[in-house]
């Protein structure tokens, strides 16, 4: 029996934010610092332990002027009873507005056509955006009138859950796996969910009293991480945005939702949720998250290959800014509603 | 379907799970399977009735999709195609695709769910069907599983994870 080899090979990249303003009227810059961890999975097989070679992760640029994406990829084809490898992705913040839903974008895009695993560590935005799940209901949601009027930028993302409102002080964790990548889970919302707080687990061990409460990472019965996936017939998506720090002025533009965890027992924003911050230094949290995942996945041998953009392909993501002009009629129906108005 | 639904939130609410694989559904296949239906291994039913074939999700999807709070649909006048998605369901945090078991086109989208998506959950397959299609080929519908296989089918999926 051949001895078990655990290979990592982690490679960092740190990128350096621009700010960039940006004069359209939804003019935001949002900045992304990219991180892209190759991490190696090591299935172990029944009486058979599988070694992986090392090999060097190469990034390239991914196409986009004022480059901001880096993809690591594997050029390589599964080979047959090897463990499947988790990508990284890098990203490097990009002066041009819209880069949050470039992000989703492109996690759509991996979602729906890529074959490989991906884990996607973003570093935050630069101002705040407002980001909403699949189904949100502007007018149930949001105060839109503090919303048109500061111009807070408002995205429909094509994950389920709820709304969420993130900036420079929010780091978003994305796994994206093929349904056979981590054993015995079924692709279904509440496995998924379970497995995610187990890695989590592992990352915050004991800290806090971590724990998923209904869908939430929380530290005792106070919110830091949401959560939304996507399930499609081959794979699913989770990713978490985690509440390093927040504004609380911030929290003035969403309402209380309808629909809300019952632990939440009616609390107001300010109560409900915690900053990551105060119990663990960021730097700390993206190490053992990708600590963690390491745990589960191991590196394969990677080679870049390029990757297509969603307008080099005939994918159409969903995820899309609300124009102004919805948020508006959203706003006004809800107005003759409450008048009785047809 | 209200002792599975116990069962399934019991089971969640005393978080039993192994030491080792924490996420294991420990929720078996209670689901309810009916005969003179087809199934699809994505866990979509088809009742084929003259020229019309009805389609929704089954007990068991719905069952480990959890309370469904909002359903997207397609329009009449559009077309499935077997195997692939034709919309989706959201249930608390998850979208999810729902797929076609059969080619054709929509001749009929339920607009009730729009009001009331959980009917997915009470009424999968009666009152939460989805769409009517008008079937473009009659040997898709034969390759599609019964009652029974299904049935087997969701068993031995529950017991491999």
């Amino acid at each position: 029996m051949p001895a078990c080899i655990h290979e990592l090979f982690v490679e960092f990249i740190v990128s350096v934010y621009h700010r960039h303003h940006h004069t359209y009227m939804h003019a935001f810059g949002i900045g992304l610092t990219g991180l892209v961890v190759a991490l190696g999975y090591l299935m172990k097989q029944k009486n058979h332990h599988i070694s992986l070679p090392l090999q060097l992760l190469l990034p390239r640029r991914f196409g986009i002027t004022d480059s901001s994406f880096y993809v690591c990829g594997p050029a390589l084809k599964d080979i047959k009873g090897k463990s499947p490898s988790l990508k990284f992705e890098r990203r490097k913040k990009n002066t041009r507005p819209g880069i949050l839903v470039r992000q989703l974008h492109i996690e759509e895009q991996l979602l729906r056509t890529s074959s490989e695993n991906w884990c996607i560590i973003n570093d935050g935005t630069n101002d705040p955006t407002i980001v909403m799940g699949f189904s949100g209901k502007p007018a149930e949601l949001l105060e839109i009138e503090s919303v048109l009027h500061d111009q807070v930028p408002v995205i429909r993302r094509f994950t389920g859950g709820g709304t969420v409102i993130v900036d420079h002080q929010t780091i978003f964790v994305t796994f994206i796996c093929n349904k056979e990548t981590v054993p015995d889970l079924q692709p279904y919302p509440r496995p998924i969910m379970s497995w995610s707080s187990s890695l989590y687990s592992k990352v915050f061990g004991g800290i806090g009293d971590f724990h998923l409460r209904e869908n939430d990472y929380v530290f005792g019965n106070h919110k830091f991480g949401g959560n939304a996936q996507s399930i499609t017939k081959n794979k699913w998506i989770h990713h978490t945005s985690f509440l390093w720090d927040f504004d609380v002025r911030n929290m003035a533009y969403l309402k209380l939702p309808k629909l809300a965890p019952a632990y939440r027992s009616a609390r107001g924003h300010l109560d409900f949720i915690c900053r990551l911050k105060d119990y663990m230094p960021r730097s700390t949290f993206i190490d053992k998250t990708v600590e963690a995942a390491g745990t589960q996945f191991s590196l394969r041998s990677l080679e870049l290959e390029a990757v297509v953009t969603c307008s080099e392909t005939e994918f159409r993501p969903s995820t899309r800014f609300l124009t102004n002009e919805e948020l508006a009629a959203a706003a006004a129906a809800v107005s003759e509603q409450q008048l009785g108005l047809p | 379907m209200a002792l599975r639904m116990w069962a399934s939130s019991t089971a969640n609410a005393l978080k039993i799970s192994c030491a080792s694989k924490p996420y294991l559904s420990l929720s078996r296949c209670f689901s309810t399977v009916l005969d003179g239906l087809k199934y699809a291994e994505s866990h979509e039913w088809v009742k084929h009735e003259g020229s019309v074939a009805t389609i929704g999700i089954t007990d068991h999807a719905q069952d480990h999709l959890g309370e469904v709070v909002f359903v997207e649909l397609p329009e009449p006048g559009g077309s499935v195609s077997k195997g692939k998605g034709f919309g989706a369901v959201e249930s608390v945090k998850a979208t999810s695709d729902v797929n076609s078991p059969i080619s054709g086109e929509i001749v009929e989208v339920n607009s009730k769910l729009s009001e009331a998506p959980g009917l997915i959950n009470s009424s999968p397959y009666e009152e939460g069907w989805m769409i009517k299609v008008k079937p473009s080929s009659s040997s898709e519908l034969e390759s599609l599983m019964g009652s029974k296989e299904y049935t087997k089918f969701c068993e031995e999926e529950d017991a491999s994870h």
